[in-house]
């Protein structure tokens, strides 16, 4: 359990946010929005004007009682964007720095499991100048994970890497946290990368708290404006895979609404899992598409439309069982298809814009 | 030619041992000020940094002449040394010693604060949430960190200590064997009939000591960034 209030006042920016949640929740928002505050506030790299923070019934801060512990008494790991591996050790003694300071009692993580479920083994002696990033990063997780923290902080993670080594580093911090059970608090402003994570979600705008609750709710309509960009606005979807056809190498996600179609086998067969979708990839039409290469349709109730004076809206489709898509589209379409609240309509996405990488299983 | 008297061995021999002694006590001092500007913000900041500079841009006849009055046999805080801890600096080679450290300290703290300036902060924050304490984010990160800087720090120090001459011979003369380092030497025997074989002599002697110096903190730069190379 985390327990956060904290004010504070940094130039201009006045940051004043209040939450409360599991140990293990993201924070979601664009930069500058006062997620990574709330890290070094956490971490004790930062001294809040006022404020109680408290980890796991333990009070870290509590301005108005004078306590405040030190960042080394914490015991509370960081994992930056940039890594901030010590240059002058090899990644050896990078790993081992943290450990060496924790209690010999609290060393609950072994440093041979860590350095085998990071594959890193073979970087032991090199100095950090000669990692890539997608290298670094593993290390710098290696490195907070050994210090045995009770809670670890990410802040944006996987910012600096490609798009490869992402799914690949967030495939680990999944495995890190289930297999060495530590909680994580994720700071993100990837709707992909929180989805998958699955953890509950505490939505940050302009240095204060806009949303909070499960992925599916938050990332819900008209809650979450991630960023100005059209781009950025994702659903994200759960379904049962209910079979992986190997002669085309697909696999088939049952929905009420209809079917999803993946390319490549996006888990077990009888798992619930969990779809990422891009509201720039998904079409709306008002009847059953025939003559489209389209394999993926869905069909739903228009619940809202999001339109403004710009050239886009955003139609939010309500489907059957549970779940809602977003589409981005032209206010154009809007009109000459004669969109409106109430309207049934299909939702049309195309399979091979969906990243079957960033499928997790559902029902964390 | 290059035969050395007797007591021109004893001015080189002096020179160094009071170069030394002046780096290496103005060392850990210097790590604490150079830490202190670079990384502390504390009332009376502005002024401390000045006083540090002081001996940088005052005449060194000045900065001799205020050691003489606060350090001298008679001056309280001078006797108040003498009487209770057996530490007497005037007409010391001790003396001599502390001159050339005020002197060479604000260059050394320079180097040293330019290089911690450029340790990125963020690592020292890493190794405070990896648990190690200040003391110990210090030896283990700082330091070794800054390490080049330091080391250029202390030749830089070393070399001004060398070549002192104004404030050394205010504050404790130019005693033959006692405080006559090289450059009182030198200007003594430009003072007497003769006395040029003998000047010409340890003025070679003066350029091979700050030629080397130069060439070893040119070493250790180089070695710097090639580390720091590797750090990219």
């Amino acid at each position: 359990m985390i327990r956060f209030e904290a004010a504070i006042k940094l130039g201009a920016f006045a940051y004043e946010v209040a939450f409360e949640s599991a140990a293990g929740v993201s924070l979601f928002g664009r930069s500058g929005s006062g997620k990574s505050v709330t890290i070094a506030l956490i971490a004790g790299l930062l001294r809040p004007d006022r404020g109680v923070i408290v980890v796991d019934e333990r009070v870290l801060v509590d301005t108005e009682k004078h306590v405040f512990v030190p960042k080394h008494a914490r015991r509370i790991g960081v994992v930056y964007q940039d890594a901030q591996l010590f240059p002058h050790l090899t990644v050896r003694q990078n790993l081992l720095f943290g450990r060496w300071f924790a209690p010999r009692t609290e060393r609950a993580i072994e440093f041979g499991a860590v350095v085998e479920t990071l594959g890193i083994g073979h970087l032991l002696a090199r100095r950090p100048g000669r990692l890539s990033g997608g290298e670094r990063q593993r290390v710098a997780i290696g490195r907070a994970l050994l210090a045995s923290p009770r809670l670890l902080l990410m802040d944006e993670p996987l910012a600096a890497l490609d798009d490869e080594r992402k799914m690949e580093v967030l495939t680990l911090i999944e495995r890190l946290r289930d297999g060495f059970k530590v909680p994580i608090i994720y700071v993100s402003h990837s709707v992909d990368e929180v989805a998958r994570l699955a953890s509950p979600v505490v939505v940050f705008n302009a240095g204060h708290v806009v949303a909070a609750g499960a992925v599916d709710e938050v990332f819900g309509p008209r809650k979450v404006q991630a960023g100005e960009s059209r781009f950025a606005r994702s659903s994200v979807l759960t379904g049962r895979l209910v079979g992986i056809h190997a002669e085309y190498g697909m696999s088939e996600i049952r929905h009420p609404g209809g079917t999803m179609w993946l390319v490549g086998a996006a888990g077990a067969v009888g798992s619930d899992v969990r779809v990422v979708i891009k509201a720039t990839d998904v079409t709306v039409s008002t009847e059953p598409p025939r003559h489209l290469s389209i394999r993926t349709v869905l069909s739903g109730r228009v619940a809202a439309i999001e339109q403004e004076d710009g050239p886009l809206a955003a139609v939010t489709i309500d489907l059957p069982g549970h779940g809602h898509i977003v589409a981005m589209v032209t206010r154009m379409a809007v009109d000459e298809l004669g969109l409106a609240a109430g309207r049934d309509v299909f939702a049309l996405i195309k399979t091979v814009a969906l990243d079957e990488r960033g499928i997790a299983p559902a029902g964390r | 030619m290059f035969e050395l008297s007797a007591d021109e061995w004893t001015a080189v021999r002096l020179s160094l041992r009071i170069a030394l002694a002046a780096t290496a006590f103005s060392l850990p001092v210097g790590v604490l000020a150079a830490y202190a500007l670079a990384r502390w913000r504390f009332p009376g900041k502005f002024l401390f940094d000045g006083l540090i500079h002081l001996p940088l841009v005052l005449p060194p006849v000045v900065t001799g002449y205020i050691l003489l009055i606060l350090l001298g046999r008679r001056a309280p805080l001078g006797a108040f040394l003498a009487d209770h801890f057996g530490i007497v600096f005037s007409f010391r080679w001790t003396g001599a010693a502390l001159a050339c450290g005020v002197m060479g300290f604000p260059l050394m703290v320079r180097a040293m604060r330019l290089s911690i300036e450029a340790i990125d902060r963020r690592l020292e924050d890493a190794a405070g949430t990896l648990g190690a304490n200040g003391l110990w984010t210090f030896a283990l990160v700082t330091l070794p960190l800054a390490l080049p800087g330091v080391v250029v720090g202390a030749i830089l120090c070393f070399a001004k200590a060398l070549g002192e001459f104004g404030a050394t011979i205010t504050f404790v003369s130019n005693i033959p064997g006692e405080t006559q380092t090289i450059s009182a030497a030198i200007y003594t025997y430009t003072q007497v009939p003769g006395g040029d074989a003998k000047a010409w002599r340890l003025t070679a002697i003066a350029i091979v000591i700050a030629l080397g110096a130069l060439i070893l903190s040119e070493i250790v730069q180089r070695t710097a960034h090639r580390r720091l190379a590797q750090f990219e």
